[in-house]
C-alpha cells in the first residue's frame, strides 16, 4: 500500500469509533434526501401509472382524493357509497363498461377489495396459481400478500373483524383462497379479492344460517304471516360451503347495495364527454378523472417535497461545515505530528494528501453505510409509506 | 567522510518578536565527530538543531551541510536535502501510535517519493530493530510500549536512511539510566560507522563519551539585541 494510503488507513482504523461516528453522520445526510427522493419517484410512477389507466370514476360527491384513492388504491378515507342502482345507471346508458369497486374492508390486515372478473381483465392481472373466484366466499390473493401470508390455493383467510367490542358487528368470514394474481407492481399485489356478494357477507348486509324452520324458541323473536322471526342468537355461518352456500340471503334490494365507486371504460370519446357532462350536473355524484386528481395531488406532494430537498441541502450544506470544523480542529490537535512529518522530510503535499487521504476514506466509509441503509431501509420506508 | 561536515559562519538567529538571540561566530563539525551541546533551557540548543538541518534559517551569517548553503535552497530543496542525509530523534520521541513499530521506523520512507521502499530498507529497519532489542515489538503499536522502548523505535526511525548527520534532542531526558545507555550505544554505533552525532544534554556525566561539547552558555541569550 503506497504510504499515503497506509497512514491514512491506519489513522482511519485506530480511531474507528470517531470515523464510524462521521461515517454515520455523513451518511445520515446522503440517506435523508436519497430516500425522500426515491419514495417520491416511486410514489409518483406508480400512482401516475395506475391513474392513467383508469379513464373515469364514479362515485358520491364529496372528496375527489378519497374517491380516487380508495377506489383505484385501496387507501385514504372510505368516501360516502354509491350503489349497485348506480352501476347499472352507467350500463343502461351503453356509454360505457361499469366495474364495481367495494374497498372498505380487510383481511389479515390487507385490502378486502370486492369487484366483478371484468376488473381482473381491465387490471391485467392473472390467476398464475389456481384461479380466480369461482363461487360466494372465494377469495384470489394478490402476489405479495399471497409472499407475505405464505398463503396459496386450497388455504383460507379470515376477514378482519370490524369491531373487536361491537357484538351487532358481523363476524370475520373464512375465505377459501382460489388462486394467487401474477405481480403486477401496483396496490393489486397487496390486496386480498373477492366478488361483490362475498364482500357484502363480511360487511354483514348478507348472511347464512340454520334454516327458520330448524330454529329453537329461544332464537326466536316470534312469527308473524306464517314468516318467522329469528333473533341474533340464531347460528350464522362464519364460512361460506356448498352445504350451506344456499342459506346465504341479502337483507337488502340488489340497487340498494353499497359501492366504494365505479370505474367507468367509456366506449369511445363521444360516450366519455356525454357521461362527464350528465354527472358535471349531479348533486350526489362525481365522474372523475383519476388522472386529473392525481396530477393535483402529485403537485401537492412536489411543493412539499421542495420543502424537503431545500432541507436536506441546508443540512448537507451543515454537515460540510460541521465536517470542515472537524477536519480544521483534528489537523490543530495533531499540529505536532504533521510538523514531524514534515521535519522527517514529508512535503506539505504530501501531508495535504494524507489528511485528504482520510477523508475521502471516510467518504467511501460513509457512502458504503448509505448504501447498506438504504438497501434494507428502502423495502421497509417503501412499505410504511404505503408506496 | 573526511573534512568538515557543518560549517557556521557568524550566525545570528532570534524568533520574530522574541528577545532570545543566538549568535555564533564560527563552528565547525568534522565528519563522523560526536558533538554534546550543553547548556541552559532556553539558550537555544534545540534552535541550533533546527539550523543545523536547514529546518530554521539563520537571520544572518550562514550554515553550510556538506559544502552547501541552506540558505541558497528553496523549501523545498532543503527539504530534498534533509531527506535521507539528516537523521533527527526528538526528546518526546515523536512516534505515531495508529502505526507499529516496524511502521513508524519505515516512516520517512512512505513519506518521502524521493525514498524508495524497497526489501533492503525493510531488511535495514529489521536489523535496526534487531539491534535496539526490540525486534518482537515490530507489529506492536508505540502506545503498548515502554519509554525505553519507544525511544529505542525513534532512534530506529532516525538511523533507517543511514543519514551522516544524527541530531538528537535530548534523546535520554525521559529514560532511566539504562535505557539511556542502550539509547546512546545505537546513537555511538551510527557515528562508528561514519555518521556525524550532535546530540543536546543536560546530562554532564555523558559528556566524556563525545569527542567534545560545546557550551550554549557563551552563545545563546535573551538580550533582545540587533541581529545584523
Amino acid at each position: 500500500m503506497k504510504g499515503t494510503w497506509l497512514i491514512a488507513w491506519r489513522y482511519v482504523t485506530y480511531h474507528r469509533g470517531r470515523s464510524i461516528l462521521l461515517m454515520i453522520a455523513l451518511a445520515l445526510t446522503v440517506v435523508l434526501p436519497i430516500s425522500v427522493q426515491v419514495l417520491v419517484a416511486k410514489f409518483e410512477r406508480e400512482l401516475s401509472a395506475r391513474a392513467a389507466r383508469t379513464p373515469l370514476v364514479l362515485g358520491a360527491k364529496g372528496s375527489r382524493y378519497d374517491l380516487v384513492l380508495s377506489s383505484l388504491y385501496f387507501k385514504g378515507r372510505i368516501p360516502e357509497p354509491v350503489t349497485m342502482a348506480d352501476v347499472d345507471d352507467v350500463r343502461a346508458s351503453n356509454l360505457a363498461d361499469a366495474l364495481p369497486v367495494i374497498a372498505r374492508n380487510s383481511a389479515k390486515g390487507f385490502p378486502l377489495v370486492g369487484v366483478e372478473l371484468d376488473y381482473y381483465e381491465f387490471r391485467r392481472a392473472w390467476a398464475i396459481e389456481g384461479t380466480l373466484p369461482q363461487r360466494l366466499g372465494d377469495c384470489v390473493l394478490g402476489a405479495e400478500v399471497a409472499r407475505e401470508l405464505g398463503l396459496g390455493p386450497g388455504d383460507s383467510i379470515l376477514s378482519d373483524q370490524e369491531n373487536l367490542y361491537d357484538i351487532s358487528k358481523s363476524y370475520p368470514l373464512k375465505m377459501h383462497v382460489t388462486g394467487v394474481l401474477a405481480q403486477t407492481d401496483s396496490p393489486d399485489d397487496r390486496a386480498v379479492f373477492t366478488d361483490l356478494f362475498t364482500i357484502w357477507v363480511v360487511e354483514g348486509i348478507g348472511h347464512g344460517h340454520r334454516p327458520a324452520e330448524e330454529s329453537t324458541q329461544e332464537e326466536r323473536f316470534g312469527s308473524e304471516g306464517g314468516h318467522v322471526k329469528l333473533n341474533a342468537s340464531i347460528f350464522e355461518y362464519n364460512e361460506i360451503t356448498p352445504e350451506n352456500e344456499a342459506s346465504f340471503h341479502f337483507h337488502a334490494e340488489r340497487e340498494e347495495l353499497p359501492l366504494t365507486g365505479i370505474i367507468c371504460r367509456p366506449k369511445n370519446d363521444k360516450g366519455r364527454t356525454i357521461l362527464r357532462g350528465r354527472y358535471s350536473v349531479s348533486k350526489s355524484r362525481q365522474l372523475l378523472v383519476p388522472d386529473e386528481v392525481i396530477g393535483e395531488l402529485l403537485g401537492f406532494i412536489f411543493r412539499l417535497k421542495a420543502f424537503f430537498d431545500a432541507n436536506a441541502l441546508a443540512v448537507f450544506g451543515a454537515t460540510i461545515l460541521f465536517l470542515s470544523t472537524i477536519v480544521l480542529l483534528s489537523i490543530q490537535v495533531r499540529r505536532r505530528e504533521l510538523l514531524t512529518l514534515e521535519k522527517i522530510g514529508a512535503a506539505r503535499l504530501t501531508v495535504t494528501k494524507i489528511v485528504a487521504a482520510e477523508l475521502f476514506l471516510l467518504l467511501v466509509g460513509a457512502c458504503l453505510i448509505a448504501g447498506l441503509a438504504l438497501a434494507i431501509a428502502m423495502p421497509v420506508l417503501t412499505r410504511l409509506a404505503g408506496v | 567522510m573526511d573534512g568538515s561536515h557543518v560549517v557556521i559562519d557568524d550566525l545570528a538567529f532570534g524568533y520574530p518578536g522574541d528577545p532570545f538571540r543566538l549568535r555564533i561566530p564560527k563552528l565547525e563539525l568534522k565528519s563522523g565527530e560526536a558533538v554534546a551541546l550543553v547548556g541552559p533551557s532556553g539558550s537555544g540548543k534545540s534552535t541550533l538543531l533546527s539550523l543545523f538541518c536547514g529546518i530554521l534559517l539563520p537571520v544572518r551569517g550562514s550554515v553550510e551541510l556538506e559544502g552547501v548553503r541552506w540558505t541558497h535552497l528553496s523549501e523545498a530543496e532543503r527539504r530534498r536535502r534533509r531527506i535521507g542525509r539528516v537523521g533527527l530523534v526528538f526528546q518526546e520521541f515523536e512516534l505515531f501510535d495508529p502505526l507499529s513499530v516496524l511502521e513508524n521506523v519505515l516512516l520517512p520512507y512512505h513519506v518521502n517519493p524521493g525514498l524508495t521502499l524497497d526489501d533492503a530498507a525493510r531488511a535495514r529497519a529489521e536489523a535496526l530493530l534487531s539491534h535496539a532489542g526490540i525486534a518482537p515489538l515490530a507489529k506492536k503499536r508505540p502506545r503498548s510500549l515502554s519509554q525505553g522502548e519507544r525511544q529505542r523505535v525513534a532512534l530506529c526511525r532516525a538511523l533507517v536512511t543511514r543519514p551522516s548527520l544524527i541530531l538528537a534532542d535530548e534523546p535520554t531526558g525521559n529514560l532511566d539510566p539504562e535505557s539511556a545507555n542502550a539509547a546512546l550505544e545505537l546513537l555511538f554505533q551510527a557515528r562508528d560507522e561514519g555518521s556525524t552525532l550532535v546530540v543536546v544534554t543536560h546530562d554532564h556525566d555523558l559528556l566524556p563519551r563525545f569527542d567534545r561539547h560545546l557550551d550554549f552558555a557563551v552563545w545563546g541569550g535573551r538580550d533582545g539585541g540587533p541581529l545584523s
